[in-house]
C-alpha cells in the first residue's frame, strides 16, 4: 500500500544578503542591548535594572538645543507662511539643500577652530554616518576588496562596510604597548596579510577621535597614515564623527589640517565623514555627510545618496541652526567642557575602586582595563566577566572582543547617555562589585 | 516611485568626458539591445553620435560645477598626483571600484539629460518664460495648497508634540528604531487603507518605513535575488528603475514588452516567454516587479490579471513586487485593486508578495524622504528592517507625518481634492493634445499622460523617436521623456506628467509643440 507523504511547499527563496549573518545582531555587543531592553533602569520605578552604558549618546547637552528651539520658533515653524514651504517638500535634489551644505561646512569649520576649510561644493548628504561609510565604502571598493582597520573599531563597522557591499575588513593590530596608536609596522602588516590572500586592499579606514578608545589620533600618526596610503596608492577614510566631542579643541587634529598643511597633495585619495549624532546629540535627525577631495567620488556619491537622502524639512531645520554662529560656538565649547567633566567624573569613580583606563580626551565613552579581573586572559574569560557584569552588576558595557580588541579585559564604557545621578548609581555598583571581589579573595 | 529631480552636476565641460561618453555611450547600445541585435548597435550608435551633435550645438554656456567653484581652496589641484605612486606600478590616480566609476559616467539617458537641462534652463513665467517647461518629472503640485494650510495650522504643536507640559522634542532627538516610529507604522497603516477607500486594512508591523520608495525598492531587491539574478519588469517602466535596482544589487531588470494594441497591458504568456528566455541565457529571474498603478502608461492592472500574476508566481516560486506609489492618484472611473485585497481576499500564497508604497506621489511631499516596504514575509521582513539603518526617516518628518496622517479627515478632504485636480488637469491637456492630433493611450491614474507622437517622428524607429524628443527639448522647449528610455519597444511613445503645471501653463505647451509638430508634417 503506498503510503502518502506530504511534501512540504517549496517555500519561496531569498538572498544570500538577505540571510547573511553579517548583519551581526546576535554579537554579545547586541545581546546586551536586549537585556537592557528588557529590564531597563529608570531612577523612581525601576532602580534595580539594567543601566545602559553600552550605546554612544550624547544627552549631556541637551537642554542647549531645546533652549535653542524655543526661542527660535521660525526654526520649527517654517510652514506658518514662511516662504519656501513649498520648494521644501518638493526639494528632492541629490546635491542636498545649499544652505544646509553650507552651515555644515561652517559647522566642521568651527569644530576645527578654524584651522581646516570646507568647501560646501564637496559635501554629500546621507541619513546618518552608517548610510555615509557604506556608501563610500562602495565607491571605494569592489565585493571581494579590502579595508583596513585599524583595531579596536566600533562593532558596527562589521556590518555596515561588509553586508551589501561584500568586502572585507582587515584589522590594524594595536595593543595596550603603546596606548593602543597605529604604527607604521602595523599598518604594512596588515597590508601583507591582505596580500597573502591574494585580497586587493582599497583603503584604510579610521575613526579619529577613536571609538572606543576615547582618543584623538596624534599628528604624526596621521602623517603616517597619509604617507602609507599614498605609498600604496589607496583611499583615507577618515570618520571623524566625534570630532566635536573632544575635550579640548586643540587636542584633536582633523585630516583635514594635515592636508591644508601640504596644500593638497595627494588629497584626492582622502575622505571625511561627518554626522551630527554624536556631537550635536541628534541621532534620531539622521544626518550625516561625505566630505571628499576627490571630484569623482563627489559626483558618485551625490548619485548614490539618493538611496539616503535627508528629509528637506531636517536640513531646513538645521541650516537655520548649524549657521546661528552664537548658538554653536557656544554649544561646542560647553559640550566639550561637559563631556569633560562627565569623564573626569567616570575616570575617577572607576580609579577609586582600583579600576584604570586608557587615558581619553575625547568622544562619549572611555576604554576600561579590567583584565586584572579576568579569570583567564582569554576571549572566554572576558567574555565570562563580561556576563556578570550584566547579570550582576546589571550594567550594559561593550565587550573589547566585540570591537576586535587583540587583547581581552579591556571593556567600553558610555558615559554621556545619562543623567549625572545615574552614573553615580553605576559607579556605586561598580564600587561594590570590586569590594565583594576583594572579600572573596580574602 | 520617486522621480527623483536628479540635478545631477552639469556635464563636466572637459574633453575627456565627452569622448568618453562617445565611447562608452554606443557600447551600452549594444550590450543592451535594444529593440534587436541589429538595431541595438547600429541604431544606438547613430542615434547617441547624432544626440552629441546636437547637444554640443544645444549646450547652456559654462554652469556652474563643482570643481570650479572652489576657488576658494586655496591651490587645491585638478590634478592627481603623480609624484609619490608606489612602486607595485599602479599607475594614475588612485582609482575608484568599478561600480563607481559606471555610477560616475555621465548620464546618457534622455531621462537624466532632459532634467539636467532644465535644472540649467528652468521656465519661470516671469523671470525666464523662454524657460524650459518641466514635463519630465512625476510631481504633483496641484494640490499643496491644501497641505501648506495644514502646515501652517499645526506645525508646532506637530514637531513640538506639545505633551501636556513637556516640550519633548527628546522624544525626536534620540535614537529611534530604524524601520519607523511605531506610531508613524500605524498612521501610514491608515493612511494606505484610506487611499484604497477601505478596501484593504493593513498591519503596521508588516511596514517597514525608508526614507523614499527609492531605498525602499532597493532593500528589496537585495532581500530578493542575488548578484547577477534578475526580475522581470514589464515595459515600458519608469526608468528610475535602471539605476535604482542595478546600481548597488547587480540584479538585471528584463523587459517585458506590452504593445498598444493591448494598451499596454502585460501578459502572462508574455512573461512565460520572458521567464524562459532567461532560463535558456542561465539567468535565474526570483521575481516580477509590477508598478500598478503604471509608469509610464497610467494603466490600472485588472482584478483578473492580478490573479493570474500570482498564479504564475506560485508556478514558478518567484516573488512579486507591486509598487504602488499612485494608487491615490486615480482620475479615472477604473476600479484600482491593490495586490493585497487580493491576499486579504483569498488564501493565497502571500509569503511571495511584497507591496511598494511612499508620500512622494500620492501626498505630494517627495522632499520629506518617506517610502514604505509591505510585505507578508516575516523573513524578508526581518532583514529589511536591519538595512533601513542606511535609510531612515528623520524623526522630525516622523512627527509631522504622524500627525498630518492621523488628521483623516483632511486626508480624506485630500485624496478627494487630489483626484479632482488632477482628473482636470488631464482632461485638459490630453484634449489639447489630440487637437494636435496626438492621441493618449487610456488611462486612469498616474501623473501623466502617454502620448502617442509616432505621426510626428521622422523615421519609426528609436534614432527618429529621440530626434523627436531632442526638437521638443532644445527647440519647444518642453521636457518629456521619450518612451525609449522607458524601453518602450513602440518607437513614438512619450510620458508627459502634467501635474505640475497650472491650467494657464497648458496652453503655452501646446503651443509650442504645435510650432515643433509643424515642422515635423
Amino acid at each position: 500500500m503506498a503510503i502518502e507523504i506530504e511534501q512540504p511547499s517549496v517555500s519561496v527563496g531569498l538572498s544570500k544578503v538577505a540571510v547573511s549573518e553579517t548583519h551581526g545582531e546576535d554579537s554579545p555587543y547586541f545581546a546586551g542591548w536586549k537585556a537592557y531592553d528588557e529590564n531597563p533602569y529608570e531612577e523612581s520605578t525601576n532602580p534595580s535594572g539594567v543601566i545602559q552604558m553600552g550605546l554612544a549618546e550624547n544627552q549631556v547637552s541637551f537642554d542647549l538645543l531645546e533652549e535653542y528651539l524655543e526661542q527660535q520658533p521660525e526654526a520649527s515653524t517654517w510652514g506658518k507662511g514662511a516662504p519656501g514651504f513649498r520648494e521644501n517638500a518638493l526639494f528632492q535634489d541629490y546635491h542636498g539643500l545649499k544652505s544646509f551644505r553650507q552651515a555644515m561646512a561652517s559647522f566642521m569649520e568651527q569644530i576645527r577652530g578654524g584651522r581646516a576649510k570646507f568647501d560646501l561644493n564637496r559635501i554629500v548628504v546621507t541619513a546618518g554616518a552608517t548610510a555615509a561609510n557604506e556608501l563610500l565604502t562602495f565607491i571605494l571598493a569592489d565585493p571581494g576588496d579590502a579595508l583596513l582597520v585599524p583595531t579596536p573599531y566600533y562593532p558596527g563597522f562589521d556590518r555596515d562596510l561588509r553586508w551589501r557591499t561584500g568586502i572585507k575588513i582587515v584589522p590594524i593590530h594595536c595593543d595596550s604597548s603603546n596606548n593602543f596608536q597605529i604604527t607604521p609596522q602595523a599598518l604594512e602588516a596588515a597590508y601583507k596579510e591582505a596580500e597573502s590572500k591574494d585580497v586587493r586592499v582599497r583603503g584604510v579606514l579610521i575613526t579619529n577621535p577613536s571609538n572606543p578608545l576615547g582618543a584623538t589620533i596624534q599628528r604624526s600618526v596621521l602623517e603616517e597614515l597619509l604617507d602609507f596610503a599614498t605609498r600604496k596608492n589607496i583611499h583615507l577614510v577618515s570618520d571623524e564623527i566625534y570630532s566635536g566631542s573632544a575635550f579640548s579643541s586643540s587636542e584633536f587634529v582633523s585630516i583635514a589640517e594635515i592636508l591644508e598643511a601640504r596644500q593638497y597633495k595627494d588629497s584626492e585619495r582622502v575622505h571625511i565623514v561627518y554626522s551630527l549624532s554624536k556631537d550635536l546629540g541628534l541621532p534620531g535627525f539622521r544626518v550625516g555627510t561625505i566630505y571628499s577631495y576627490n571630484d569623482k567620488v563627489v559626483t558618485t556619491a551625490r548619485r548614490m545618496s539618493s538611496f539616503t537622502l535627508i528629509s528637506s524639512q531636517t536640513q531646513y531645520l538645521l541650516a537655520s541652526m548649524l549657521s546661528n554662529k552664537k548658538f554653536t560656538e557656544n554649544y561646542i565649547k560647553t559640550n566639550r567642557e561637559r563631556l569633560q567633566k562627565r569623564y573626569q567624573m567616570i575616570i575617577e569613580g572607576l580609579r577609586s575602586a582600583g579600576i584604570e583606563c586608557l587615558k581619553g580626551n575625547a568622544g562619549l565613552f572611555c576604554w576600561m582595563n579590567l583584565s586584572p579581573l579576568l579569570e583567564e586572559q582569554t576571549r572566554e574569560g572576558e567574555l565570562a566577566l563580561w556576563d556578570s557584569m550584566l547579570h550582576e552588576v546589571k550594567l550594559n558595557i561593550s565587550p573589547g572582543s566585540s570591537c576586535h580588541c587583540s587583547e581581552p579585559g579591556w571593556f567600553r564604557v558610555c558615559f554621556a547617555n545619562m543623567s549625572e545621578q545615574t552614573l553615580e548609581v553605576a559607579l556605586k555598583r561598580i564600587h561594590n562589585f570590586m569590594q565583594k571581589r576583594e572579600r572573596r579573595r580574602n | 516611485m520617486t522621480q527623483s529631480h536628479r540635478t545631477t552636476e552639469p556635464e563636466h565641460r572637459k574633453p575627456t568626458t565627452a569622448t568618453a561618453m562617445r565611447l562608452i555611450v554606443p557600447l551600452q547600445g549594444v550590450v543592451q539591445g535594444r529593440g534587436g541585435l541589429i538595431l541595438g548597435s547600429l541604431i544606438p550608435c547613430a542615434l547617441f553620435y547624432l544626440l552629441q551633435f546636437y547637444l554640443k550645438r544645444h549646450r547652456s554656456p559654462n554652469p556652474p560645477s563643482p570643481s570650479t567653484s572652489s576657488s576658494n581652496l586655496a591651490g587645491l589641484p585638478r590634478t592627481s598626483s603623480r609624484s609619490t605612486l608606489s612602486s607595485r606600478g599602479s599607475l594614475g590616480p588612485v582609482r575608484i571600484s568599478a561600480r563607481g566609476s559606471s555610477i560616475a559616467k555621465p548620464d546618457d539617458s534622455p531621462y537624466y539629460i532632459g532634467l539636467n537641462k532644465f535644472r540649467d534652463d528652468p521656465y519661470d513665467k516671469i523671470n525666464n518664460p523662454n524657460g524650459i517647461i518641466q514635463l519630465g518629472l512625476a510631481e504633483n503640485t496641484s494640490c499643496l495648497d491644501l497641505i501648506e494650510k495644514w502646515v501652517s495650522e499645526n506645525l508646532s504643536d506637530s514637531i513640538m508634540g506639545r505633551d501636556g507640559d513637556d516640550l519633548s522634542i527628546s522624544g525626536i532627538t534620540t535614537y529611534q528604531p530604524f524601520d519607523g516610529m511605531m506610531e508613524l507604522k500605524v498612521a501610514m497603516a491608515g493612511f494606505m487603507s484610506q487611499v484604497l477607500g477601505q478596501a484593504v486594512s493593513f498591519d503596521p508591523s508588516q511596514i517597514v518605513l525608508t526614507a523614499g520608495a527609492t531605498p525602499a525598492v532597493e532593500i528589496l531587491c537585495f532581500c530578493l535575488a542575488d548578484h547577477g539574478n534578475a526580475l522581470l519588469v514589464p515595459s515600458p517602466y519608469y526608468p528610475g528603475f535602471d539605476r535604482d535596482i542595478r546600481f548597488r544589487t547587480g540584479v538585471e531588470l528584463i523587459p517585458v514588452h506590452c504593445r498598444s494594441t493591448d494598451n499596454f497591458a502585460f501578459s502572462i504568456t508574455a512573461l512565460d516567454q520572458a521567464f524562459n528566455q532567461a532560463r535558456k541565457r542561465g539567468v535565474k529571474v526570483r521575481g516580477i516587479l509590477i508598478c500598478n498603478p503604471a509608469n509610464p502608461v497610467g494603466n490600472i492592472i485588472p482584478r483578473e490579471t492580478l490573479y493570474e500574476l500570482l498564479d504564475f508566481a506560485r508556478e514558478k516560486n518567484i516573488h512579486v513586487i507591486s509598487d504602488e506609489i499612485y494608487g491615490g492618484s486615480i482620475f479615472g472611473n477604473e476600479e484600482f485593486v491593490s495586490v493585497a485585497e487580493i491576499l486579504e481576499a483569498e488564501e493565497v500564497d502571500k509569503d511571495r508578495v511584497h507591496i511598494i508604497y511612499g508620500l512622494s506621489k500620492d501626498l505630494s511631499l517627495p522632499g520629506f524622504r518617506t517610502g514604505v516596504i509591505y510585505s507578508y514575509n516575516e523573513s524578508v521582513l526581518a532583514a529589511a528592517k536591519k538595512l533601513t539603518r542606511f535609510c531612515s526617516i528623520s524623526a522630525p518628518t516622523q512627527r509631522l507625518l504622524i500627525s498630518m496622517l492621523s488628521d483623516t479627515k483632511f486626508i480624506q478632504e485630500y485624496l478627494e481634492t487630489n483626484k479632482r485636480r488632477i482628473k482636470k488637469l488631464y482632461d485638459s491637456f490630453v484634449a489639447g493634445l489630440k487637437q494636435l492630433g496626438i492621441r493618449c493611450s487610456e488611462s486612469s491614474a498616474g501623473l501623466y499622460c502617454w502620448a502617442d507622437m509616432s505621426g510626428l517622428i521622422p523615421s519609426y524607429s528609436e534614432k527618429g523617436e529621440l530626434e523627436l524628443w531632442d526638437k521638443l527639448l532644445n527647440i519647444a522647449k518642453i521636457n518629456v521623456t521619450p518612451g525609449s528610455a522607458c524601453h518602450c519597444i513602440e518607437p513614438g511613445w512619450f510620458r508627459c506628467c502634467f501635474t505640475s503645471l497650472t491650467h494657464e501653463d497648458i496652453p503655452l505647451v501646446i503651443e509650442r509643440i504645435q510650432k515643433v509638430a509643424e515642422t515635423c508634417k
